[in-house]
């Protein structure tokens, strides 16, 4: 099927929200290319249990080609008409299941060398829309703060190498309630700016009590259960000898009610936030320093909310795959200092993806080794590529950040 | 795959990225980069192709320039940079354009084409591989080409499907895993499963065994092993590529072949996202090369008449990419995912050169047969000039 082809019916499978948006805009549907209109549905299908910026996206998406002349619209998708697909994709059902289109598309740009055709046609088509459609201007500085080092009684590496040059390094900050003022931070911004999914504290462990009911928290140690439930079903996958696609398609296809959470409204959405960080992380289901990585990448990327303390916590040793999937990590030692290694690199890259998202240049950034005094502050009033000699304490580093 | 996925001009960035490994080794090193290259009368290296013995080392999963080249990385490769990088002509670009999954990748390699068949299928590659060039052209015997593969995933790379090569040219595969494997006591293999672990680019999955416990068994006979020493050894080591190390020694000794290949796969425990697990493998990989170098240098049928070729299949994400996660994984596409380096040092090399021209992995296979003296009809590469 071809996308002029395209009716409303073939969009009863979609939740409600978005059967809505899909049958409202089903006009341009039909006249994008096959190489690019399932890729939109993707993100269609989903709308219902997306964030709020995430709704935005795709709502900028629509409102910018909609805008475009027929000549316009059609120079656009020059880079996606052009790319040379087969009949197989074209008679896959990928109006009613564009995720499995996704991926299949993927796997014939890969084989037949026209990823970077796509790539260079996205990136076009991304800068277009985002030009397009400016942001709203935030109530606040975004501020994301990561604390690595639990349960280390020695280090002897230098920590946070690659943010030093972007901000200001504490060598001695005293701050022995430091976890309880950086949560205390969090609560604060949530009371002052009360928005839907703007503030959040991931934790690597069992994690502290929430500072606030306006803080959403997601932590390793909560999530065990379903941790437990993802694992137990890829077991079982595996002792039936399903390949890779068929674990791949399972893992994306698994709901919050298949894993044991059953919930409705913005607790869904989070909810379904929580399986997809347990089904498309790699490695967040068995290292803990992962889960923290993955969950506030993905949540910058997704949710680009105002707010987010991620706290890491000690990983399991490594063993063999096997023996990590087969307990969920039980009955495993900690490794502590290779944790410390983990989260140093989990700082650079949650430091990376904040400075992705709209008015970066004004956001705030801090990294925190607990327990140990050094620490690394980033942010418009902030010194770049400077050291603080002499004492500090975590409310005069916070005041600086705000 | 995302729309957000940013694309980079590859060959600008890939250029950089040899630039930036070039300029790294020169301070780290003391080498004379950019010395001028003459390449050498055809036929000057050829003449010695019979009594040369090669060992080519890849890497089935990549590291990058900042764990690895750049001065933040060299902590990690003392063995690569004090001891075989100075011995090499070191080529500082060499361009994946093919897919980035780690069996298809290393398939490519040894044919010398980009293959495009599905990474975790065991299927045997389309195009002739240089194992059968090898021992058609040169009419070697079975027991003088030995592949030892990382993963289940590379049981058929050996030998193609190619109607005019094929069955009966192919490379001996050993999978030591599977030899450990069945060679444990029942009930054992709990105790071993650290050395057991069969990819991690899907770590829930091992293709289909396509050769089955007679395979294992003939290859066992082959390498004469002691059970029991092999499984006492074993308990001895740490890691999967480890155990690849000792099976390729041991083969080094009891068969001398001309031709080994040896996937290195430890690195790829980047895709659990454990940076720290990744450098510690990265480290052991620099160890491990130095110890088959030294091999080399000490067996009797090797020392002075071996060539060693190093290389990764590919590179890994960028961290400034956004459509990927940085080290952990090779999804992106981007130049930095698909751009290496490669070492060939030993027997007829010349030693303490730089090659900043762009080159690619599928250089390798035509690069060998002109070096050793067989045709290589179907490859898609051409051979490295400066290598003769």
């Amino acid at each position: 099927m071809l996308p002029g082809q395209l009716t409303p019916e073939q969009f009863a499978g979609y939740p409600p929200g978005a059967r809505r948006i899909a049958a409202a805009h089903i006009e341009l549907l039909r006249k994008l290319p096959l190489g690019f209109v399932p890729l939109l549905l993707r993100e269609v299908v989903t709308y219902d249990w997306n964030f709020p910026a995430e709704r935005r996206e795709v709502d900028s998406q629509f409102t910018y080609l909609e805008s475009l002349s027929a000549p316009a619209l059609e120079q656009i998708m020059a880079g996606f008409a052009g790319l040379t697909l087969s009949p197989r994709l074209a008679n896959l059902d990928w109006a009613g299941a564009p995720a499995v289109f996704s991926e299949e598309l993927s796997a014939h740009l890969w084989s037949t060398r026209q990823i970077d055709a796509f790539r260079a046609a996205a990136k076009q088509l991304v800068d277009r829309v985002h030009a397009a459609s400016p942001p709203e201007p935030l109530p606040a500085r975004r501020l994301a703060m990561v604390v690595v080092g639990r349960g280390v009684t020695e280090n002897t590496q230098p920590l946070f190498q690659k943010l030093r040059p972007h901000g200001t390094y504490y060598a001695d900050l005293r701050a022995p309630d430091g976890v309880r003022l950086l949560l205390g931070a969090v609560a604060a911004r949530a009371r002052k700016h009360p928005i839907p999914f703007a503030h959040w504290y991931i934790d690597g462990a069992a994690g502290e009590k929430p500072p606030d009911p306006a803080v959403t928290c997601i932590s390793y140690g909560a999530l065990e259960p379903v941790r437990a439930a993802v694992l137990g079903k890829l077991r079982a996958m595996i002792v039936a000898g399903k390949g890779p696609e068929a674990l791949r398609t399972a893992l994306a296809g698994m709901k919050p009610a298949d894993l044991g959470l059953a919930s409705e409204g913005d607790a869904e959405i989070i909810d379904r936030f929580r399986v997809r960080i347990l089904t498309e992380g790699s490695g967040a289901q068995i290292f803990s320093t992962t889960f923290v990585q993955w969950t506030a990448r993905e949540l910058l990327r997704r949710a680009q909310p105002l707010t987010v303390l991620a706290r890491f916590a000690p990983r399991q040793s490594e063993r063999s795959m096997y023996e990590m999937i087969a307990d969920g990590g039980k009955s495993a030692a900690f490794d502590p200092a290779g944790s410390l290694i983990d989260a140093d690199m989990g700082a650079w890259y949650t430091w990376l993806n904040h400075r992705r998202l709209p008015e970066a240049e004004q956001s705030a950034f801090l990294a925190w080794f607990e327990g140990h005094g050094s620490a690394i502050a980033i942010g418009p009033a902030v010194e770049p590529n400077r050291e603080h000699r002499g004492p500090a304490d975590m409310a005069q580093v916070l005041a600086a950040l705000a | 795959m995302s729309l957000k996925d940013a694309p980079n001009g590859l060959q600008e960035a890939a250029g950089l990225a040899g630039r930036s490994r070039r300029d790294f080794l020169r301070a780290a090193t003391g080498a004379s980069v950019g010395r001028t290259l003459f390449p050498l009368a055809p036929g000057t290296a050829r003449g010695a192709a019979r009594k040369t013995k090669t060992v080519v080392v890849t890497f089935g999963g990549g590291a990058r320039d900042q764990e690895t080249f750049m001065p933040e990385g060299h902590a990690n490769i003392p063995h690569l940079l004090h001891e075989l990088i100075p011995r090499s002509t070191f080529f500082t670009q060499v361009v994946n354009r093919g897919i980035l999954g780690h069996y298809v990748a290393n398939a490519s390699l040894a044919t010398g084409a980009y293959e495009t068949f599905n990474n975790f299928a065991s299927v045997p590659p389309p195009t002739p591989t240089v194992f059968e060039y090898f021992r058609k052209d040169l009419n070697r015997p079975a027991a003088d080409v030995w592949v030892v593969a990382p993963s289940a995933g590379f049981q058929r790379i050996g030998q193609s499907s190619h109607r005019r090569y094929g069955a009966g040219w192919g490379a001996n595969v050993v999978l030591p895993k599977r030899l450990l494997a069945a060679a444990l006591p029942m009930g054992s293999i709990a105790e071993y499963e650290r050395l057991l672990h069969d990819n991690y680019e899907t770590p829930l999955y091992a293709p289909e065994d396509a050769g089955g416990d007679a395979e294992v068994h003939r290859i066992a006979e082959m390498l004469n092993l002691s059970v029991s020493d092999f499984v006492a050894h074993a308990g001895t080591l740490t890691s999967p590529d480890e155990l690849s190390v000792y099976i390729a020694r041991r083969l080094m000794r009891q068969y001398a072949p001309s031709l080994i290949w040896i996937t290195l796969h430890d690195i790829d425990i980047a895709h659990a996202g454990a940076f720290s697990l990744y450098v510690e493998a990265i480290r052991r990989c620099d160890r491990l090369c130095a110890e088959l170098w030294n091999t080399t240098q000490t067996e009797p049928e090797y020392a002075g008449k071996t060539m060693m070729l190093i290389l990764p299949d590919f590179g890994r994400d960028s961290d400034e990419d956004a459509g990927g996660n940085g080290f952990q994984h090779h999804r992106t596409g981007d130049a930095l995912s698909r751009t290496t380096w490669m070492a060939a040092l030993g027997a007829g090399i010349r030693e303490n050169i730089f090659v900043d021209r762009p080159a690619e992995t599928i250089d390798l296979t035509p690069t060998l047969g002109a070096l050793l003296g067989f045709a290589t009809p179907f490859v898609r590469g051409k051979p490295l000039e400066e290598l003769f």
